[in-house]
């Protein structure tokens, strides 16, 4: 399973080792820091590896989904509101340029200061959030637009006036949204990619991972609290489920890692922009072009293949 | 099975708990009344005094469901592999040995063409008793090709669900069973095949979040808890006093994500009538 992993980041290298030729020096940053992750992955991540993935995917420095549209998107038009009943403050939608063309994007917010983690209720997000979410995939697709997604959420919100209108159902159906898309889609997980709440929005052609994001089924104090019965155990237990970056692309959970600055994203915001500009311009150029019923067919499959049997 | 365990025929308060304290599976938590598991199975596990309904293995439950004789499974050979080497207290692989010895069950679903009064669809149905239903690869997987086998044949596919969610002790995998099957049930609508979906208590989580709640018709059975989050995490997040009937099936209807509550007695005859509307003619 390493060598699939080390297989494709090989792929990967050489694929930016011919895109640094015709785009100057820009991608070679990148180069570089792939070779470093080979070398990371042959190096096998270990239980304090994964820890230190958990604590920089939290960190409340952390650039979230605003830090980056400001600095990588231009002509940013912000999209409110669901047209039913609400507008989720927890996901942000609008469209933006990317590297010259419109995109639709959506992403999560957790907020910066107590006053707006209230407001944006830490990133966790109602069924108005993800019907906010479905229409403006909808508005995407109406368009041609790609839809590019920030996932970055401890999970989707449990509340009670959250499941009476339709938490389940909502998840539910935004990845069914996302399966039926004829415009190309990617996704990057940007810090905690917390079980439901964040596949709603990450049934993409192209699944990415910033360096030390997390993606997992439940939070590792979740997992404590119901394998270990007790919540403090989570080290043991995201040492046990494995969320960082490089068991997801080992395991085929995603398609690629986005290199983050040293010492992290929250140490220099503009250098982890670029590098997160970067990957999804060429995560789209990898896609675009595709007809749509191709793209559907191939992202179906993508997911359909997911799994391991005995 | 246990038929003489017990030798009541009719209700019995306070039956014995069982050495570890918790009560008997046969006794009822509505009203108390305790049963043979003769008079159980016969009464379709619905408790004859409350209307309570019992938990049904996915066997009994295609046997209660499927014309006699009509079932033929599918997948049967599926195991779960231990992709993490999952470990807590115990490890992921001496939990599915166990499962597998206690329910006789490959995994938490059963798939296999069936009919329904006289009409033949998919069917899918899961089990509580293994694993808590919990939703793994092998049953992602096994969803899939039932979804697979319904658009070859040009059949709708009834899914009866009964899960508590994702398996933990497969990781991301586990997730990952949430876009597979929503990807499955994409497919299944674009060949024109209906979806079905039966919810039993409990239909949480990964399930509620995925193809259980993408079916051209939701049904749950009464009392079936139908929420993304379980009850304690929302009481322990929110701090807030949760209503009786939280995530309830009944709850879930008045609220519009539900098309009917339907009781056991009356689910065959339920699913016959919707296969009937939905074949081709």
């Amino acid at each position: 399973m390493a060598r699939d992993a080390e297989i494709r980041l090989r792929e990967k290298l050489a694929k930016l080792g011919g895109v640094s030729l015709l785009r100057g020096t820009k991608v070679s940053g990148e180069v570089e820091r792939l070779q470093r992750q080979l070398e990371r992955l042959r190096a096998e991540t270990t239980d304090e590896d994964i820890w230190r993935s958990v604590e920089l995917a939290r960190h409340e420095d952390r650039p979230y989904t605003p830090d980056y549209v400001e600095r990588i998107l231009e002509d940013w038009f912000e999209l409110h509101g669901d047209r039913g009943r609400a507008d989720d403050a927890a996901l942000v939608t609008g469209l933006g340029k990317l590297a010259g063309r419109t995109v639709a994007l959506i992403g999560h917010q957790k907020g910066r200061d107590i006053k707006e983690r209230t407001e944006r209720n830490f990133g966790m997000a109602y069924p108005e959030g993800y019907g906010k979410a479905m229409r403006v995939m909808e508005l995407a697709d109406r368009h041609g637009f790609p839809v590019v997604t920030l996932v970055d959420t401890p999970g989707a919100y449990p509340g009670v006036a959250a499941e009476q209108h339709g938490q389940g159902g909502a998840i539910a159906r935004s990845q069914a949204v996302m399966a039926r898309l004829g415009v190309p889609t990617v996704a990057c997980i940007i810090g905690e990619g917390g079980s439901g709440g964040a596949v709603a929005i990450a049934l993409a052609d192209r699944v990415l991972m910033q360096e030390n994001a997390i993606y997992s089924v439940i939070s590792p104090e979740g997992c404590a609290a119901i394998l270990w019965r007790d919540a403090s155990q989570a080290r043991k237990a995201a040492a046990a489920f494995k969320p960082d970056a490089v068991h997801c692309l080992e395991l085929g959970v995603i398609d690629g890692i986005v290199p983050e600055p040293p010492g992290g994203a929250h140490a220099d915001p503009d250098g982890a922009a670029r590098l997160l500009g970067e990957a999804l311009a060429l995560a789209l150029d990898d896609v675009a072009g595709i007809p749509p019923d191709e793209l559907r067919r191939r992202r179906r499959a993508k997911f359909r293949a997911m799994g391991v049997l005995a | 099975m246990s038929s003489s365990r017990i030798d009541v025929s009719i209700e019995h308060k306070n039956a014995p708990a069982s050495p570890d304290g918790k009560a008997h599976p046969n006794t009822c938590p509505g009203c108390g009344s305790h049963y043979r598991d003769d008079e159980l199975e016969a009464s379709l596990r619905v408790c004859p005094q409350c209307g309570h309904h019992f938990p049904v293995h996915a066997r009994e439950r295609i046997a209660q469901l499927a014309d006699e004789g009509s079932f033929a499974e599918e997948a049967a050979e599926l195991r779960s592999a231990d992709p993490l080497d999952f470990f807590d207290l115990r490890p992921y692989a001496e939990r599915l040995v166990e499962a597998e010895a206690a329910t006789g069950l490959g995994d938490a679903m059963v798939i296999g063409r069936a009919a329904i009064e006289g009409l033949p669809c998919e069917l899918a149905v899961m089990d509580f008793s293994f694993m808590g239903g919990s939703m793994g690869s092998v049953t992602g997987e096994k969803f899939a090709r039932a979804c697979e086998s319904a658009v070859e044949a040009g059949l709708p596919i009834v899914s009866v669900s009964a899960s508590g969610g994702a398996r933990m002790q497969e990781g991301i995998l586990a997730l990952m069973q949430l876009p597979k099957t929503v990807c499955a049930v994409e497919d299944l609508r674009d060949a024109g095949c209906a979806l079905i979906s039966v919810m039993a208590h409990p239909t949480t989580g990964g399930l509620l979040a995925s193809f259980a709640s993408l079916g051209d018709v939701l049904i749950a059975e009464p009392g079936a808890l139908m929420s993304f989050a379980g009850p304690r995490v929302v009481a322990q997040t929110t701090r807030e006093k949760l209503p009786d009937d939280f995530g309830r099936a009944e709850q879930n209807l008045r609220f519009g994500h539900l098309d009917a509550v339907v009781p056991r007695p009356e689910l065959r005859a339920t699913l016959g009538r919707l296969l009937r509307l939905f074949a081709k003619a």
